[in-house]
């Protein structure tokens, strides 16, 4: 959208400096708008919004049972010590950030006696929350993966995804970014065998993006039993994993088992990236508390992937910020902490599936048509209705009920208070709209 | 086979090396007058009084949560930091046309407009454009402008080594030459690392080049406050090139001034011709930051928004501010007059007509090497010193060693 500079005056403001005589010209002007994020869209016209009974349930954070963010009072209690302890000095953290949180971050992923981590052939680093760790990964493969040439992708996202997974690659230079088949809506579950096809027909050294439990946005993963079956195409196709990891722990409460394909590639010698966050596990959202994970192949190249890594952040971020890193690395280190940490994350865990098994309920009891057995098939934050755009707009426009347009919602976003009104409109609008 | 097997060691960052040097020197005199943080008389880091305050008043507030703050960061520190830069009652405030970004400390807040310039200034994806940074320069000016891909990042002329101050007449004799449109990284105060600032009509016809040859403005701030120990005075470069009608960026750090390195909390101020060119440019930084760390972090820029909207915060902030400045100042003037009384050959006035941290002593590769090999004092290959290494207790130690190496090595 081009407008013109004016340089008679104008309004306002213009006309004020031009009083003082000054010329000054619009370097500007040809910027246009972007075009709005549409979860920012969504939020503002939710606001707007004056219906009583209005539910958000597009949102990125964990809400507890009064709808609110929280952190548990354990946390609470650790910043109070940290904001207290004497000994923390202000210093510029090192590049890769916190050693401590870097450390119990990779041990929570793979396992503390992993061989790749007892090789010595693990990186893992500190970022800015997981779209910094994700952008870090992409940066790492644009500049150094197959060093002989310059590796433009492609890339390989899983359709649906989160929405600003594809940006992220083209921003670090990567733009060859495709999609592979992954919700079926008439399946409401995953396509594998599609998901497989897709895979099949992709150039060797492709990188592929697998989210390792609770899915986004969908909420539906593959079984063990696929994800073998889909480490051996990786593995015979030469494909580079590049897993997501955003919520270890809040899929199933078992943070093993929510880690369990990464542990499976890592057991089998393979080479891989993962993206985690501490964001929605310790309800530190602000804060940013991210981490890279590269697990290579040699021991020999470890330093000098570190440093190319390093060098990268000292063009992104310089270094990443400590305050939640300290909370987090203070709570994976203390046997206590952690136990009770972990108890909190499977109550989150609990009132999730909950929801889950209270909304199918009432949906059978309403006669709600289809299967809804994908409610509670799914984990995690997220769940893929399975709801069509128009179905979607319903909700929105005539329920004033807010998913995403690809009809994925943020489960613990319902509660006792609003269950029955979102169950009984999700109803109207499969009844009504077609 | 890895597919990362090829990879090279990256080329360590000097700064770096310099202090693991230095830790693992066994010498107990040693100094480390290397690294770029501010430091006590007894050589420790900072934690300013008004910041203890205020992150308790942080940790007892139960209405604060810890959810992700606004894409472009918290709104009450965007403003109020903008505010810091261009004075409470800036003209471009008043007119609306000032904007903001929350970033990750100073670096980010140049990644920013630097992604913002590449891909939205002079002609779409101009990666042509040449961005100039002073010789010398912080050396992360450059990689943080390639990465953003810019392919044709240039010095300009600054530091005259053999009178050891500014060389104006390149400096301006480059922006005369540069191609219209050029991006020129200009230091607000406190030059990093030479200390050399130009004079307020140096800074004139600076501006006057920069103007008649439309060359793009992109201040660094990372030192506010802590050149003069005046927060006002150290912006006057910055402020006098809004009153002569650039639009601009200029990328704020906070990690000096608060002492809060660890904490990231930088804030990049454009300011535009009219709320409109603004509002289109924030627009296009928020896909930006979305698709880098898609929202900063919250913690630092909290404490820096109270701070700096508290009345009384404000005031002991700026109490501590000017309490390292001073410190720095009499560092300088405490070296200066040891370096004389000992008739250490050469002239070092230059040591207190210099600003800010940092000091270029004009020792050359040999002499440095010198004082690390022989006298455990790490500074920087280019004889570049921070002056917050310098405690009572050691000067003397320096002061002897910079004569002895000036003697003994030419």
């Amino acid at each position: 959208m081009r407008q013109t500079c004016n340089s008679d005056g104008g309004v306002g403001s213009t006309e004020n400096v031009k009083a003082r005589g000054i010329t000054i010209f619009s370097i500007f002007v040809d910027t246009p708008t972007a075009a709005p994020n549409p979860e920012t869209k969504l939020l503002a016209d939710f606001k707007k919004d004056t219906h009583l009974s209005k539910v958000y349930l597009a949102g990125r954070e964990y809400l507890n049972e009064e709808g609110q963010t929280s952190v548990s009072p354990l946390i609470g209690k650790i910043m109070q010590q940290i904001c207290t302890d004497p000994t923390l000095c202000p210093e510029y953290p090192s590049s890769v950030g916190l050693p401590e949180f870097t450390r119990r971050a990779t041990e929570l992923v793979l396992g503390r006696d992993c061989h790749a981590i007892v090789e010595n052939r693990v990186l893992g680093v500190q970022t800015v929350g997981c779209t910094g760790a994700v952008r870090l990964g992409a940066e790492l493969l644009k500049h150094w993966y197959n060093v002989r040439g310059v590796w433009c992708g492609p890339v390989y996202l899983s359709s649906p995804c989160d929405d600003s997974l594809a940006g992220i690659f083209e921003a670090a230079g990567i733009q060859d970014v495709r999609r592979y088949r992954y919700w079926d809506t008439e399946q409401r579950g995953v396509c594998v065998q599609k998901m497989m096809e897709d895979l099949e027909m992709a150039p060797e050294q492709s990188v592929i993006v697998l989210s390792a439990s609770a899915h986004c946005p969908t909420g539906s993963d593959l079984s063990q039993k696929h994800w073998r079956l889909l480490t051996q195409l990786m593995v015979r196709c030469r494909f580079f994993p590049f897993f997501l990891l955003p919520a270890q722990g809040l899929c199933h409460g078992d943070f093993e088992q929510d880690a369990w394909p990464v542990r499976l590639c890592a057991s089998l010698g393979m080479e891989l990236l993962c993206a985690q966050s501490f964001s929605h596990s310790f309800g530190l959202y602000g804060e940013r508390v991210g981490h890279l994970l590269c697990v290579l192949k040699q021991s020999s190249t470890l330093l000098a992937v570190q440093s190319q890594a390093e060098k990268q952040v000292r063009a992104l971020w310089s270094r990443p910020s400590v305050g939640g890193a300290r909370v987090v690395a203070t709570v994976l280190s203390n046997p206590a902490h952690h136990v009770e940490w972990q108890e909190g994350v499977k109550s989150m865990v609990e009132r999730g599936i909950l929801v889950r098994e209270r909304l199918r309920e009432k949906l059978r009891l309403l006669g709600c048509p289809g299967s809804w057995d994908h409610l509670i098939q799914q984990g995690g934050l997220y769940c893929c209705t399975g709801l069509n755009v128009q179905q979607v707009e319903f909700l929105e426009k005539r329920r004033h009920i807010y998913l995403h347009p690809n009809g994925c919602l943020n489960v613990s976003a319902i509660n006792s208070r609003n269950l029955d009104y979102v169950a009984e409109s999700i109803h109207l609008a499969l009844t009504s709209v077609f | 086979m890895s597919l990362f097997g090829e990879v090279p060691q990256a080329i360590p960052v000097a700064v770096f090396k310099l202090s693991n040097d230095f830790k693992d020197d066994p010498n107990p005199m040693k100094v480390n007058l290397g690294v770029g943080a501010y430091r006590t008389d007894e050589g420790q880091p900072w934690v300013l009084p008004v910041v203890k305050k205020v992150e308790k008043i942080i940790v007892a507030d139960n209405s604060l949560n810890h959810e992700y703050l606004p894409i472009l960061g918290l709104p009450e520190f965007r403003s109020s930091a903008s505010k810091i830069a261009l004075g409470e009652d800036s003209p471009a405030i008043q007119e609306n046309r000032v904007g903001a970004v929350q970033c990750l400390g100073g670096t980010g807040a140049l990644k920013m407009g630097a992604e913002f310039l590449r891909r939205w200034y002079n002609g779409n994806d101009n990666m042509k454009t040449p961005v100039y940074v002073s010789a010398p320069t912080w050396e992360n000016h450059n990689s943080v402008f390639a990465n953003a891909g810019f392919e044709d990042v240039r010095p300009y002329k600054y530091w005259d080594a053999e009178k050891r101050g500014l060389d104006l007449a390149g400096f301006l004799g480059d922006l005369e030459t540069a191609p219209k449109h050029s991006i020129f990284v200009l230091h607000a105060c406190a030059h990093n690392p030479t200390g050399t600032d130009p004079t307020h009509v140096e800074w004139m016809q600076v501006a006057e080049v920069m103007k008649r040859r439309k060359l793009f403005v992109f201040f660094d701030s990372a030192y506010q406050g802590f050149a003069s120990g005046c927060l006002d005075k150290d912006a006057w470069a910055v402020r006098y090139f809004v009153t002569q009608g650039f639009e601009m960026f200029c990328a704020q750090s906070f990690s000096k001034n608060f002492g809060l390195y660890n904490e990231r909390v930088g804030n990049l101020t454009i300011v535009a011709r009219d709320a409109d060119n603004v509002r289109r440019v924030l627009s296009q930084m928020e896909k930006i930051v979305r698709v880098t760390w898609s929202n900063p972090p919250s913690q630092g820029a909290r404490l820096v928004a109270i701070t700096l909207n508290t009345a009384e915060l404000f005031a002991e902030w700026k109490d501590n501010v000017k309490t390292m400045a001073d410190r720095v100042l009499s560092m300088r003037a405490s070296l200066q007059a040891k370096l004389q009384a000992l008739g250490t050959p050469g002239t070092w006035g230059h040591i207190t007509q210099q600003i800010g941290m940092f000091s270029f002593t004009g020792l050359n590769p040999k002499q440095v090497e010198y004082m690390i090999k022989e006298r455990s004092i790490y500074l920087m290959a280019s004889g570049r010193i921070n002056m917050c290494g310098l405690t009572t207790k050691n000067i003397d130690y320096v002061a002897k060693s910079i004569h002895e190496t000036v003697v003994n090595v030419q």
